[in-house]
């Protein structure tokens, strides 16, 4: 008897290149969808009854493409495949499927399948519903409770979309390498969207969300091993894997939002940390470098710190300068300030941010990074106002709260220093 | 006689697990090396990140050439081993029949070691 969770996983695991070779056949996303679905249906009652085949993704969409040709009476145009419940003991039928499956171009089949996801057009909260339902299998229900929306206006939007993208405009054959890389790029900032729709979630929005981390790491894994010498791949599957390492100490029992900085590092995922420390370390080899590997190598300085005194700043501060040269962005040099203020001190950051004031004015971190840096150089007045600004501005509870703390310590000490 | 006992299974399978599904696991397999180790007869065990973390000198050129990924492309993948101390195969067997009932799917590979340094790692990670 084969283990119901051996299968599910097997599924799973099989989900994104299986749909990704359905569509390269049927053409068409609901029909691939349709094959798929059924060939799971069918293998929920093979596999415990023959055993597991031996390369469950050759079956799947051998399966999957038998039955929507026979529901289809299509079958003139293919050969006719033997019925699943022999599959299991066809083992030459299976290599020879695997056999086609590695021949051809499945790699960029996948890379395709989630290309056609992140349609321009379509605004990037729909990316992430589409592919969280076509490339990782999420129900609707699961992807409508990370959205905090209905389940019926989660379907629609889906619907929508997959309407909007059809099959893809993009075609069927291998890509160039420019062409490659483009859909890589645009796949990747996906995967983050993806991986940041579930981080950046406070309060009681962390349970609905906190999948959405797992399973942009697991399609960054994904691609990683189908791509495995692209160092922008390494840096973003290690970028992803020390982030959501922190996940355990970012909160506390209150739902406030910890700064990096008073976190428990004892909760830290150390599993996590090592294999993201180790594709960054791999990446960097390659000499290539590009914003996900420098901003995977921050986040690794400070994993690598056992206690806060022991980041290095400095080399924090020179990563940013590179990101800063790569993706220029006031966000970045108001990060990269933060750095800079350890390494230089709070005038030089509050140096480095003035020119930001007008881009940044309606941003709640510009005014709280600013109003630390004024309260670290003695302006508390001034500070006080940055802080009553980002307060304003602060977009969660969480958030407000968070500079609430900063404005009792300057109320605290203005009243220590009057009595 | 010392045998290497060679964890072979689907990576991507095994990085869909669920926490639930992991945490059952590793506690079952726990209860088979308990035993081994008040026996007597556990070496050292590991678990390996996956493949992506992995690369591959090929030393059969000058200078040798550095790859990213696993020495082979292969439906399985190594992803861990023990080393367990047995008297013939049998014993090695039965001990990979223990482990297998824990956490089945994939195979085990038993190999016979033919020299072993213990050596004195300084971290011991939890898995």
């Amino acid at each position: 008897m084969t283990d119901l969770a051996w299968i599910e996983g097997a599924i799973t695991a099989a989900r994104p290149q299986a749909m990704a070779a359905l569509l390269r056949y049927f053409r068409d996303m609901d029909a691939a969808q349709e094959a798929f679905q059924d060939a799971c249906l069918r293998a929920l009652k093979a596999w415990p009854k023959n055993g597991p085949p031996r390369d469950p993704t050759a079956w799947l969409i051998m399966v999957g493409r038998n039955a929507a040709i026979d529901a289809v009476r299509k079958s003139s145009r293919n050969t006719v495949l033997p019925p699943e419940e022999l599959l299991s003991d066809l083992e030459d039928a299976e290599a020879e499927a695997a056999e086609r499956l590695d021949g051809s171009h499945y790699r960029d089949d996948v890379l395709r399948l989630l290309f056609i996801c992140c349609h321009p057009d379509l605004p990037a909260t729909q990316q992430i519903a589409l592919a969280l339902r076509i490339v990782s299998g999420l129900s609707v229900r699961e992807i409508a409770r990370a959205f905090v929306v209905g389940e019926a206006a989660m379907e629609q939007r889906i619907t929508r979309a997959k309407a909007k993208v059809g099959a893809g405009d993009a075609p069927f054959e291998a890509p160039g390498p420019i062409e490659r890389a483009e859909r890589f790029a645009a796949v990747a900032a996906m995967i983050y969207l993806v991986f940041n729709e579930g981080y950046s979630a406070s309060g009681k929005a962390i349970e609905a969300k906190g999948g959405l981390c797992d399973e942009a790491i697991r399609l960054a894994r994904l691609l990683l091993r189908l791509f495995p010498a692209e160092p922008e791949m390494m840096g973003l599957t290690a970028l992803l894997l020390l982030q959501h390492a922190r996940s355990d100490a970012r909160f506390n029992a209150d739902g406030q939002a910890i700064l990096l900085e008073d976190q428990d590092r004892s909760l830290w995922n150390r599993k996590m940390i090592g294999e993201g420390l180790a594709l960054i370390d791999k990446a960097m080899l390659k000499r290539n470098p590009g914003p996900y590997q420098v901003q995977a190598a921050i986040a690794a300085l400070h994993a690598r710190a056992a206690r806060p005194e022991e980041t290095d700043w400095v080399g924090i501060d020179q990563l940013y300068a590179t990101l800063e040269i790569m993706q220029p962005s006031p966000v970045i040099t108001l990060n990269r300030a933060v750095a800079t203020a350890k390494v230089r001190g709070p005038e030089a950051a509050l140096e480095m941010i003035e020119p930001l004031a007008t881009r940044l004015d309606g941003y709640f971190h510009f005014h709280g990074a600013r109003g630390a840096f004024l309260l670290q150089s003695g302006h508390k007045v001034e500070a006080r106002q940055a802080f009553d600004r980002a307060i304003s501005l602060a977009n969660t509870a969480a958030e407000a709260a968070n500079i609430r703390q900063y404005l009792d310590r300057v109320t605290a000490e203005a009243e220590k220093s009057s009595t | 006689m010392l045998y290497a006992i060679l964890c072979y299974n689907q990576e991507d399978v095994t990085c869909a697990w669920s926490q639930e599904h992991e945490d059952e696991v590793m506690q079952k397999l726990g209860v088979v090396q308990e035993r081994l180790t008040r026996e007597g007869r556990l070496g050292p065990v590991a678990r390996l990140m996956p493949t992506t973390a992995a690369t591959t000198l090929r030393k059969d050129r000058d200078p040798p050439l550095v790859l990213d990924g696993p020495f082979a492309e292969t439906k399985e993948q190594l992803l861990g081993f023990y080393v367990v101390d047995c008297d013939s195969l049998d014993g090695a067997l039965e001990i990979a029949k223990d482990l297998g009932k824990a956490n089945p799917g994939g195979s085990y590979e038993i190999r016979p070691i033919a020299l072993f340094l213990p050596g004195t790692p300084s971290g011991v990670i939890d898995a």
